[in-house]
C-alpha cells in the first residue's frame, strides 16, 4: 500500500511540475497575473507530493519491504538502520528521488526568499526550474521507478553492496547533490534573464548568493567524497581521476569561474553574457557528467546499472535543457561589447585570467574524459587516460592560477597603480619563497622545482589572503566595517591555500611500503614502529571479520593501536578491506591488511601521510567563506 | 533482473587491493620504477584501476611479470611496447606520444596559449576603452 | 554577433559522439594480435604433463584455441558447445587450461567431457599473457598458416560460430 502511495504521490507531482513549468512561463510571457499567482502554490504542492514518495519510499526500506524490486535490490533484513535508511539512494532509482527532493527544496527556497525580486522574474526562474524536475520526474516513472513491484517478494533482500555501508553513504551523495542540482537555479536565473531581456547590475546580485550556496555544497560534497574514498577504499589515495569524479569536479571549475564573473558583472557591469555561458555551463556539465555516469558510456570504478534505454532518454533531456539553453543564448544573449572599460592592472583584468585558467582547466577535463570515446568512435582505438595525463593536464592552468589569487585578490577594480601592489606584497611574497623553500627542506629534507611552486605559492595565498582583512578592519576604524563579502572571500582563500599545501606536501612526501610481517615482529615506516600483535576473528552485525592488532611507537613511546580488518560480508560474499588510520593534523598512518601468507604472517601495507588532512580542511575553510559571503548584507537588502 | 545498482561505487567485488610483502627490489631506484609502472597499467579485468591498486590474478601475473622484464634490464619503453603489443593502448593509462594522442599531450600547452591570447585581445579593447574615457 | 552561435555548434558537434557511444560494446576490447603469427610457447600437455607441446602443433589446418579454467562460470557454459563442435569434425579445438588446479580441470575433462584435441596447461599464466589473455572463456580462430584471425570473448555459442567464424573459414577454403 505504502509504495502504491508513493507512486501515486510521484504521478501527481510529474502533473504538478507540469502546470508550474507551463504557468510560470505562460504567465510571465503574456503578463498574466492570474497564472503566475499559481506559481509559488505550485511549487509548494510540489514539494509536498515529492516529499510524500520519498517518505513512502523510505518507510518501505526501514520496514523490510521487500516485495519492491528496488528494496529487494538493495536491501536485507539484517541492515542496521541508519545504512537502511541511506540506502533510499544507494541506487539509481532512489538516488534519482533525492536529486528531485534536493531540486524541490532549492525550489522552495527560491519561492520563499525571492519577495523582492519581480514578479514576472520569479515565475520565470520557477518555470524553468519546474520544467527541468518534470523532465526528471518522467526519467523516474519511464525508466526507472524505484516503486516498481516483483511477485513473488523474496524473502530477503540481496543486500546493499558492502562498500555503501558507511556513514560515508549517509552524508556525501545528498551533500553532493544538493551543489549538483543546485546549479539549476543559476541556470533557471540565466534563462529568465535571456526570456525577459534584462540583465543588469541586479541580476548579478540575485544570482551570486544562489551559486555560492551551490558551490560550497558542491565543495563539501567532493571534499567528502574524496575522504570517503580515501578511508573505504582502502588504497590510501585520495583523488583517482575517475570519469565520475572528473563529473563532479567539471561543474565545480565552472561554476568557481561563475562566482568570479558574477562579482564583475555585478559590481561593473562587465561580462555579461559570459556569465550567462558560464552559468548555462555549470548546470549543464552537472547533467552531463549524470548522463556519463548512469549511460554506463564511459567505464569507471563507481557505476550504475546501464540500460540504454535511460542513456537515450538521459540524452534527449540533455539535447533539451542544454540544447534549448545555448540555442536561446544563441539569440538573446546581450552583446559582448559593454562599452566600460579597465586598465590593463586592475582586479578585472585578474578576474578575467581566473576565468580564462578555470575554463581552460574544465576543458582540459571535458577533453581526457571524452577523447576514449572520441578515439573509439571514429576510429576504433581503445585507450585509457589515467591519472599521468590528468595530473598534467591541472597542473598547466594550476600553477598560473594559483600563483595570481594573491594579486588579484589585493588589487581595485578599474585601476592600480603597479608600486602600491608592490609594497603592499612584497613582504608576504618573500615571506613566502622563504618559507616554502625551508619547510620542505628543514621538515622533510628535500625540495625539487614542483615542490617549490606547490610550497611557495600556497603560502603565498595563505599570507596574502588575510591583507584585504587588515586593509578594511584599518578603514573600519574610520567608516567602513568589515563586510562579510570581504571575509568570506579571504576565508575562501585562505582555504584553498590549505588545500594546496596539502597536495603538494602529501604527493612530494608520502612513503608506502608493503612488509611482510609475523605475529609479534616489527617494522619501521618513517620514523614510527608497527608491531604486528596479533590477529583475531571479529563479528560484525551482518559481516565476520579478521582483525589484526597493530601498536605504533614514536621514539620507543607507545602511540596508539590499529585495527585494520578484512570483512566478508555474509549476504553478498564479498571481502572488503577496512583500513586502521590514525589522523593528525600534520600527517597520518594508514594501515591496510592484505593475504595470509600461510605461514602465520601477514601481507600488510603501512603508508604515511603527511599533511593529507590539510586537503579536506582546505576545502572546508573554502566552503565556510562561501557561507560568510552568503550572509552579507547587501543580499538582505530590500531593493529600491 | 536487472544488474545491480550502485551508487558512487565500485562494481566489483574483488576489492582489497594488491599487497605484496615485500620490496620487489633490492635496489631503491629499481622499485620506484617498478612502482611507478604498475601504478600506470591498467588492470583489464577491474576496469577503472591499476595493477597496482588490484589484486586479482591477472593483475598479480602482470606484475611479476613487470618485475622479471624489469629484472632482465628492460626499459620503461620497452616494457610499455611489450603490453600495448598484448593488450593494446588500452592498458597504459599514460598515453603513448605517437599518433593521434600527440594532440592530446600537447592539448595543455595549446589551450593556455590559445586561451592567454584571447584574454590579451579583450583587455588589449578594454584598456583602449579606459583611455578613451579618460581623455573625454 | 557570431560568437554566441560558438557554443550551440560546440554542444551539437558533441552530440553524434555520445549517441554513438551509447550504442557500443564497452567490456570488449580488441586484440592487437588479430592477423599476427601465434605467439610461441612451450607448455607441458595437461593430460601428460611429461610431454611438452608448442605452437607447431597447430601448422597445417584450422585451429580453435579455447582458453578455460574450471573456476570460470563462463566456461561451464559455452562447455556443451564446445563438446557439440569437437564431434561435428568441422575444426580441431585445442584448450588452454589457464591458471588452474590440475586435479579439477582432468576431472571437468573426465566428468563433462572433453572437446580437446590438445590441452596445455598455463599454471603460472605467463602465456596467457603472450596472448593478450584478460577474461575467461576466450577463444582465438588459427588458420593453417598460424595466423589468428579473430578472437572472441565469453562463453562461444552456435550463433557467434556461425556469424563470426564460420565466414573465415569459408573465404579462406576457397
Amino acid at each position: 500500500m505504502i509504495p502504491e502511495i508513493g507512486q501515486f504521490a510521484l504521478i501527481i507531482s510529474l502533473c504538478l511540475t507540469l502546470c508550474l513549468g507551463g504557468f510560470g512561463l505562460l504567465g510571465a510571457h503574456k503578463n498574466n497575473t492570474e497564472l503566475m499567482s499559481l506559481v509559488k502554490p505550485l511549487t509548494h504542492a510540489q514539494f509536498i507530493f515529492i516529499v510524500m514518495a520519498f517518505v513512502s519510499l523510505a518507510y518501505s526500506f526501514l520496514t523490510d519491504d521487500f516485495s519492491v524490486l528496488y528494496i529487494a535490490t538493495n536491501s536485507h533484513s539484517e541492515l542496521p538502520d541508519l545504512f537502511k535508511f541511506s540506502a533510499v539512494w544507494g541506487a539509481h532509482e532512489g538516488s534519482l528521488l533525492l536529486w528531485i527532493l534536493i531540486l524541490s527544496v532549492w525550489m522552495i527556497l527560491v519561492a520563499n526568499f525571492s519577495k523582492a525580486l519581480p514578479r514576472t522574474f520569479i515565475a520565470r526562474v520557477l518555470g524553468v526550474l519546474g520544467f527541468l524536475n518534470f523532465g526528471f520526474l518522467l526519467f523516474t516513472l519511464v525508466t526507472s521507478n524505484p516503486f516498481e513491484r516483483i511477485s513473488p517478494a523474496p524473502m530477503n533482500g540481496s543486500d546493499l553492496n558492502p562498500l555503501l555501508q558507511d556513514i560515508g553513504l549517509a552524508i556525501h551523495p545528498p551533500i553532493l547533490y544538493i551543489g549538483y542540482v543546485g546549479f539549476a537555479v543559476a541556470y533557471a536565473f540565466a534563462i529568465a534573464a535571456m526570456l525577459s531581456g534584462k540583465l543588469d547590475q541586479r541580476w548579478a546580485r540575485w544570482t551570486r548568493p544562489w551559486t555560492t550556496a551551490a558551490w560550497l555544497f558542491l565543495t563539501i560534497g567532493i571534499a567528502l567524497g574524496s575522504w570517503w574514498a580515501y578511508y573505504e577504499l582502502g588504497w590510501g589515495g585520495w583523488w583517482f581521476w575517475d570519469p565520475v569524479e572528473n563529473a563532479s569536479f567539471m561543474p565545480w571549475l565552472i561554476g568557481t569561474a561563475l562566482i568570479h564573473s558574477l562579482a564583475v558583472t555585478e559590481k561593473r557591469g562587465l561580462f555579461k553574457s559570459w556569465t550567462l555561458l558560464l552559468a548555462i555551463s555549470a548546470f549543464s556539465l552537472s547533467l552531463l557528467g549524470t548522463f556519463l555516469v548512469r549511460s554506463g558510456i564511459l567505464i569507471s570504478v563507481h557505476a550504475f546499472a546501464t540500460d540504454p534505454a535511460r542513456g537515450v532518454f538521459i540524452l534527449m533531456l540533455l539535447c533539451i535543457v542544454i540544447g534549448g539553453a545555448l540555442i536561446l543564448y544563441a539569440l538573446r544573449a546581450p552583446n559582448m561589447d559593454e562599452p566600460i572599460g579597465f586598465s590593463a592592472l586592475s582586479r578585472e583584468t585578474f578576474l578575467l585570467l581566473n576565468n580564462v585558467l578555470l575554463v581552460i582547466a574544465a576543458t582540459l577535463i571535458l577533453l581526457g574524459t571524452l577523447s576514449p570515446l572520441v578515439l573509439e568512435v571514429f576510429n576504433g582505438d581503445k585507450i585509457s587516460i589515467g591519472p599521468p595525463w590528468f595530473e598534467l593536464a591541472m597542473i598547466v592552468p594550476m600553477i598560473p592560477l594559483i600563483f595570481l589569487i594573491s594579486l588579484g585578490m589585493n588589487t581595485f577594480w578599474v585601476e592600480q597603480s603597479a608600486n602600491k601592489l608592490r609594497k603592499k606584497l612584497q613582504v608576504p611574497f618573500i615571506l613566502s619563497i622563504l618559507f616554502g623553500l625551508i619547510i620542505p627542506m628543514y621538515f622533510y629534507g628535500k625540495i625539487t622545482l614542483l615542490l617549490a611552486v606547490g610550497t611557495i605559492s600556497a603560502l603565498w595565498i595563505m599570507t596574502s589572503s588575510v591583507l584585504p582583512l587588515l586593509k578594511q578592519c584599518q578603514t573600519s576604524l574610520g567608516r567602513k566595517s568589515l563586510t562579510r563579502s570581504t571575509l568570506g572571500m579571504s576565508l575562501a582563500h585562505f582555504g584553498l591555500g590549505c588545500f594546496v599545501f596539502g597536495v603538494t606536501i602529501v604527493s612530494a612526501f608520502n612513503i608506502e611500503a608493503d612488509r611482510r610481517l609475523s605475529p609479534g615482529e616489527s617494522i619501521f615506516v618513517a620514523g614510527y614502529q608497527y608491531q604486528l600483535r596479533g590477529l583475531k576473528d571479529v563479528e560484525g552485525p551482518n559481516y565476520q571479520a579478521i582483525e589484526a592488532e597493530i601498536d605504533i611507537f614514536k621514539n620507543g613511546n607507545f602511540l596508539t593501536q590499529l585495527r585494520p580488518q578484512k570483512r566478508t560480508y555474509r549476504v553478498q560474499k564479498s571481502p572488503m578491506t577496512e583500513a586502521g588510520i590514525v589522523a593528525g593534523w600534520n600527517r597520518d598512518l594508514f594501515v591496510a591488511l592484505g593475504e595470509d601468507l600461510g605461514d602465520g604472517s601477514w601481507s600488510i601495507r603501512i603508508q604515511y601521510k603527511p599533511m593529507i588532512r590539510w586537503i579536506w580542511f582546505g576545502c572546508f575553510i573554502m566552503a565556510l567563506g562561501g557561507l560568510v559571503a552568503i550572509t552579507d548584507r547587501r543580499y538582505r537588502r530590500q531593493p529600491s | 533482473m536487472k544488474t545491480i545498482a550502485l551508487v558512487l561505487v565500485i562494481l566489483f567485488s574483488t576489492i582489497g587491493h594488491a599487497i605484496d610483502n615485500g620490496p620487489a627490489f633490492a635496489d631503491e631506484k629499481l622499485q620506484l620504477r617498478y612502482e611507478k609502472i604498475i601504478a600506470e597499467v591498467r588492470c583489464l579485468v577491474c576496469q577503472n584501476q591499476s595493477i597496482k591498486s588490484s589484486n586479482v590474478f591477472l593483475a598479480v601475473d602482470l606484475r611479476n611479470e613487470i618485475k622479471r622484464l624489469l629484472s632482465i634490464g628492460k626499459t620503461d619503453k620497452e616494457i610499455a611496447n611489450y603490453l600495448v603489443e598484448r593488450y593494446g593502448e588500452f592498458v597504459l593509462y599514460r598515453p603513448r606520444f605517437s599518433g593521434g594522442r600527440i594532440f592530446l599531450w600537447l592539448a595543455p600547452a595549446a589551450f593556455l596559449v590559445t586561451g592567454l591570447f584571447m584574454m590579451i585581445k579583450i583587455v588589449r579593447k578594454k584598456t583602449s576603452l579606459a583611455s578613451d574615457a579618460n581623455n573625454d | 554577433m557570431k560568437k554566441k552561435y560558438a557554443p550551440i555548434i560546440v554542444f551539437v558537434l558533441m552530440l553524434p559522439i555520445f549517441f554513438v557511444g551509447l550504442s557500443r560494446n564497452k567490456s570488449e576490447l580488441p586484440s592487437p594480435l588479430i592477423g599476427k603469427i601465434v605467439p610461441a610457447f612451450v607448455l607441458p600437455s595437461l593430460i601428460d604433463p611429461a610431454v611438452m607441446i608448442n605452437q607447431a602443433n597447430f601448422n597445417g589446418r584450422f585451429v580453435l584455441f579455447n582458453v578455460w579454467a574450471t573456476w570460470c562460470a563462463g566456461c561451464r557454459e559455452e562447455h556443451e558447445f564446445l563438446m557439440e563442435l569437437s564431434a561435428r569434425d568441422e575444426i580441431s579445438i585445442i584448450g588452454l587450461n589457464w591458471r588452474d588446479n590440475r586435479n579439477d580441470a582432468l576431472n571437468w575433462l573426465i566428468t563433462l567431457g572433453n572437446p580437446y584435441e590438445l590441452s596445455v596447461e598455463d599454471k603460472l599464466g605467463r602465456t596467457a599473457i603472450d596472448w593478450g589473455v584478460y577474461g575467461a572463456p576466450e577463444t582465438f580462430l588459427i588458420n593453417p598458416q598460424g595466423v589468428i584471425l579473430y578472437k572472441h570473448l565469453g562463453p562461444l555459442t552456435e550463433r557467434d560460430w556461425t556469424l563470426n567464424f564460420m565466414p573465415f573459414l569459408v573465404t579462406e577454403q576457397t
